[in-house]
């Protein structure tokens, strides 16, 4: 048995506060339950609290000093300590994963295997990442024209979006490698943007064509004459035939939907409005002095009372 | 299986009142409900621990939580490599395991 002063690493003369301080730095260090699996610890740990049993208290301490009793002389029968259960069985009770889980569970053994062994139970298949779906408003002309519209995704990232000429209202525009982010070195997601094109003041759209009413004046419509036409591209002059009519349909062709892709350009078609706007004085002169050759009936083609 | 009574007469230096509070937190969780609880050798061994890192590593109760959910973890990988050893002891043949623990010695480099 060792002498409980060498244990203690204190001299003869040393005070009851240098014993407590000293067994309490070895106690700390040398603990079983703070070393378990440490037999060295274990026994150093015995051997320190043998003597701090001995040395600590002052009646015994001088028994030993008189030479009354020898080192082990005051050795209580050693107790269990925590480890001796914690380690087993019993200690499942102050387990992570609770007093009833007995058996491993899949993610203990891929943890196991997979950092022990180096195996991944489960080796994961490239996944390419997710499809974003995205919607994007834009004008009737950008559409038809082809423009670059910015839009900001939910996740503050900004694209530069490119319409093409010609697109066309429901379509969608596929951005490769812009959507989610793919696993494993795979690639990512694209986004997907579905673009709405807003309704034009007097265009509309049927396919590669244009249309639209174009109002001209009674004498426009009667005598005919150049008029200015608006087109998706920019106002074009035509001319108006004499003897057109409200409804007379005119053609300007390849002043349609640009050409993009394998389309070719589509025409515009211009209806007549005749629009009389306020009469003035002379006009309804004219007309009430006016004998028409062959008088003509313009709902002629109506049935009466039907 | 013994009571709070005879525990708190079983250790020394322990007030009823600090297990109490050390139950109340949790830290030591015996059988039945407060007033008739009930302890296991285990948790008499815990307790006893408790008071050791308290009052003679001075572990104040302030990092004693910190301290036995280190302990906790490290007895659940002890348990888990117990398991694993025993499993291997069982299932795999000789050959296996002194090709293991071959590779485990040359691992670690030591003389």
């Amino acid at each position: 048995m060792e002498d409980p002063y060498k244990a203690l690493g204190v001299a003869r003369d040393a005070s009851q506060d240098d014993i407590r301080l000293a067994y309490r730095n070895l106690a700390k260090q040398h603990h079983p339950d703070l070393n378990p699996g440490n037999a060295k610890a274990e026994e150093r740990f015995k051997t320190v609290s043998a003597a701090n049993e001995l040395l600590s208290d002052p009646v015994k301490r001088g028994k030993f000093d008189r030479g009354e009793i020898d080192a082990a002389g005051q050795e209580r029968a050693p107790q269990s300590s925590y480890r001796d259960y914690a380690e087993g069985e019993p200690g499942r009770r102050y387990g992570r994963s609770g007093p009833q889980s007995g058996g491993w569970s899949a993610e203990d053994i891929g943890d196991m295997f997979g950092s022990i062994f180096n195996t991944d139970p489960r080796p994961k298949a490239p996944v390419r990442g997710r499809d974003e779906h995205y919607s994007l408003t834009t004008d009737f002309l950008d559409a038809v024209n082809g423009a670059t519209k910015r839009l900001t995704l939910p996740d503050g990232r900004i694209l530069d979006v490119k319409i093409p000429p010609g697109t066309a209202d429901g379509q969608v525009l596929r951005l490769r490698g812009q959507g989610g982010g793919g696993g494993n070195g795979s690639p990512d997601g694209d986004a997907l943007i579905e673009i709405h094109v807003l309704a034009h003041g007097y265009f509309s759209r049927d396919g590669q064509d244009i249309r639209l009413d174009l109002p001209v004046t009674l004498s426009e419509a009667v005598l005919g004459g150049p008029v200015e036409v608006p087109t998706p591209g920019g106002p074009v002059r035509m001319r108006v035939p004499p003897h057109s009519d409200s409804g007379t349909e005119l053609r300007l062709r390849g002043r349609g939907v640009p050409a993009h892709g394998d389309r070719t350009a589509g025409n515009l078609y211009a209806t007549l409005r005749v629009a009389l706007g306020k009469p003035d004085a002379a006009l309804e002169e004219f007309l009430r002095n006016w004998k028409q050759e062959r008088p003509a009936d313009p709902r002629r083609a109506m049935e009466a009372g039907r | 299986m013994i009571t709070i009574e005879v525990l708190v007469t079983q250790i020394s230096g322990l007030q009823r009142q600090d297990l109490e509070r050390w139950i109340s937190n949790q830290w030591v969780r015996p059988d039945g409900r407060a007033g008739a609880y009930v302890f296991r050798e285990i948790d008499v061994a815990r307790v006893r621990l408790i008071r050791e890192l308290r009052d003679e590593m001075q572990v104040n109760e302030e990092a004693l939580p910190v301290v036995l959910s280190l302990l906790d973890q490290l007895y659940d990988q002890r348990r888990r490599m117990r398991e694993l050893g025993d499993a291997l002891r069982r299932a795999a043949p000789d050959e296996v395991r002194r090709t293991l623990a071959r590779h485990l010695a040359e691992l670690t480099g030591s003389e």
